[in-house]
């Protein structure tokens, strides 16, 4: 405690020193980096090393391997395996299936819509949350008994299971909303899905928050001041909330790739021909007993992301709340419920 | 304590209501297209989806068609359109599946959790403690989707060790039964193992600091004693509630992915099947069905709950 230095430096430069102490945590936030690089690489791969698209298949194609002709698909079905290098990096990780289709590429394009969906379901979660909490924390009364009771209902439906009917329902017929529409292979649709049933978990610690700092006297203060409710919430209160929303944020991106990859795996979720790492697996597990790897490693690469993200967020909310070590357990809570596909996760999830 | 079974079960009720609604909603008002359409599933022909408009009657008002639709859930005449089966036949087929499943993994969560949290928290801070949270931490973060592909691959094609998990019902061949099911329960309860321990073992390392523990081994009972009548015994009634949560979400989530995986007879497979030829009806009826069970369960917890905690439904009347 004591080679701290803490006189002079600002909260937000103490977490950074904190969180980059965390050897662990910082190994993890590089291995994310290195695979939001990969999935970001899926271009340039898929036009110089396997020439070929996330969705191009090879029925009937060839590839040359060490100077030998071999067929992508047998004429039994089978898929070719992985090739590693011997055809210069086609086929790398072999053929997804009785298409052809370049498992490597699918493997990064995949990756990017699930990331995508990830982080904007988590994004579009929290700040429908944020404001909701805000609202009810600082109206109180009636709006807070509004959105306090709905949050309710949302945590106490078995979310993956209505999560996967919506999905479904608009997988079929598209959303009509207002001015919202989605047409039914939509990539947003199973954002909406994954955002709607997720915001609560974020949404009730928060709300609890914004209640106890409108009690606070800089708050009070500003209201003395004449400063009107949507400043007071988000120019007084909001800037408080920064630590938390972070920290819950990093957390359900892991949490919402989960939900994602649970609902395409289903087929609830990203729609074919395009791929994300959960219909990679739908399609992998057919083939389990002769391409094994065609399953395991969209799985792995599923596990990686989400555990790179939970460690992140578990380190980032030990830096910014050094004394809120007793969360840990309500953390450890919040992911199994919200991890509704991985366990609920809740889980909650898994959920998860 | 009346009075809390009453509140909760009203609350329940409300729930429920909302589930139906929100379903309603879910399959008739949100799809863009004609949901005669959408229930008939893709590429339907003309002739079944205006039978089906006229048998759901889409032009009367929501108030009668969401009338309609709770009729035909709780009457069974909930039907899939390609081929015409009823719903709820189908559900019941597959119950003894899923509740195999989930409850066997269920057993094997609290006993392995319970045991693994125990012993870290009589340890904390030892070597044992320690390889225990690492396990414990490596379970929570496996998913389903990795974990069943790598067993299925190994134990089942390679080596041969379990078969696929075929459901063979138990009172056919109990051994089968268990032989077929190891697997897929390991796999559903794994993540639980995982998280049990490390909220019983934190509940137990809170409960140890407790002034009753103190007088417990000031009185003179043995380690033994006090560990389990005064710490384990506490540190066991938030675990029942997480426990009824956990297991509605389970039933409802991942045991739905875990029966797909092993192509478990279940519930969940006919829901999943149903997903990917584009069937509604059966996914509205496992909806329906499973989030009535899923709300249920969790309010027989809750009461449980108040009845083994009375600050509960003490608490439950000074709050708000």
């Amino acid at each position: 405690m004591s080679t701290e230095p803490s006189a002079e430096r600002g909260p937000w430069s103490l977490a950074l020193h904190r969180f980059l102490r965390n050897r662990l945590a910082v190994a993890f936030l590089a291995l994310f980096v290195l695979i939001v690089a990969f999935v970001l690489a899926a271009p340039l791969w898929a036009n110089h090393v396997a020439d070929t698209g996330p969705n191009q298949e090879h029925t009937v194609d060839t590839v040359t391997v060490d100077g030998e002709e071999k067929d992508v698909v047998t004429p039994e079905g089978k898929p070719i395996g992985p090739q590693w290098f011997g055809a210069g990096g086609k086929f790398f990780l072999g053929a997804d299936s009785r298409l052809g289709r370049d498992e490597m590429v699918r493997l990064m394009y995949g990756g990017r819509t699930s990331l995508q969906i990830g982080i904007t379901a988590a994004l579009i979660a929290t700040i429908l949350a944020v404001v909701l909490a805000l609202l009810a924390g600082y109206f109180r009364g009636w709006v807070d008994g509004l959105i306090a009771r709905t949050l309710d209902v949302i945590w106490s439906l078995p979310v993956f299971l209505i999560g996967l009917s919506l999905g479904i329902a608009l997988a079929v017929g598209g959303l009509k909303l207002g001015p919202l529409e989605l047409s039914s292979g939509s990539i947003w649709n199973p954002i909406v899905v994954i955002s709607i049933f997720t915001v609560p978990y974020i949404a009730r610690p928060i709300r609890g928050q914004v209640l106890a700092l409108s009690e606070k006297e800089f708050v009070e203060a500003a209201i003395a001041q004449g400063a009107s409710p949507l400043r007071v919430m988000f120019g007084e209160i909001l800037p408080n909330l920064a630590s938390t929303i972070i920290v819950f944020f990093t957390l359900m991106i892991a949490n919402s790739m989960l939900f994602e990859a649970g609902l395409s795996f289903l087929g609830a979720g990203v729609q074919p021909p395009s791929s994300s790492w959960g219909t990679m697996i739908t399609v992998g597990v057919e083939l389990l007993n002769i391409q094994p790897l065609l399953a395991i490693v969209p799985g792995l690469m599923i596990m990686l992301t989400v555990l790179s993200l939970n460690i992140v967020g578990d380190a980032l909310r030990d830096a910014l709340d050094p004394r809120g070590k007793a969360r840990m357990d309500a953390a450890l809570e919040f992911e199994a419920h919200g991890g509704v596909a991985a366990g609920t996760h809740q889980q909650g999830t898994a959920a998860i | 304590m009346l009075r809390f079974v009453v509140r909760r079960l009203l609350a329940m009720v409300g729930v429920l209501f909302a589930v139906s609604v929100i379903v309603f909603v879910v399959f008739m008002v949100l799809p863009k297209q004609n949901p005669a359409q959408t229930l008939a599933g893709k590429n339907a022909t003309p002739v079944l989806v205006e039978s089906i408009e006229a048998e759901w009657g889409f032009d009367d008002s929501l108030v009668v068609q969401y009338a309609t639709m709770m009729k035909k859930v709780f009457t069974g005449d909930l039907t899939s359109y390609k081929p015409r089966i009823p719903v709820d036949d189908q559900i019941k087929e597959g119950i003894p599946a899923t509740f195999s499943l989930t409850i066997g993994a269920a057993v094997i969560w609290l006993f392995f959790g319970l045991l693994l949290g125990y012993l870290s928290a009589i340890r904390a801070g030892g070597w044992l403690d320690r390889i225990l949270t690492g396990v414990s931490i490596a379970g929570i973060s496996i998913p389903v989707f990795l974990l069943a592909p790598v067993l299925l691959y190994f134990l089942t094609y390679k080596w041969e060790i379990f078969p696929n998990a075929q459901y063979v019902d138990f009172t056919e061949d109990p051994y089968e039964w268990a032989r077929h099911l190891i697997l897929p329960w390991f796999t559903l309860a794994l993540l639980s193992i995982g998280f049990y321990s490390r909220v019983l073992r934190s509940n137990m390392l809170d409960v140890m600091n407790e002034d009753y523990v103190r007088t417990a081994r000031a009185k003179g009972l043995s380690e033994r004693q006090v560990m389990t009548k005064h710490v384990l015994r506490n540190s066991l009634i938030p675990v029942i509630t997480l426990f009824g949560l956990d297991f509605g979400a389970t039933i409802a989530g991942t045991a739905i992915i875990t029966e797909v995986l092993y192509s478990l007879d279940g519930v969940g497979l006919y829901a999943a099947e149903a997903v990917r030829k584009f069937e509604l009806p059966p996914i509205m009826g496992v909806a329906i069905y499973g989030a009535f069970f899923v709300v249920f369960v969790n309010a027989l917890v809750d009461i449980a709950y108040a009845y083994l905690d009375p600050r509960v439904r003490l608490g439950e009347s000074a709050s708000e």
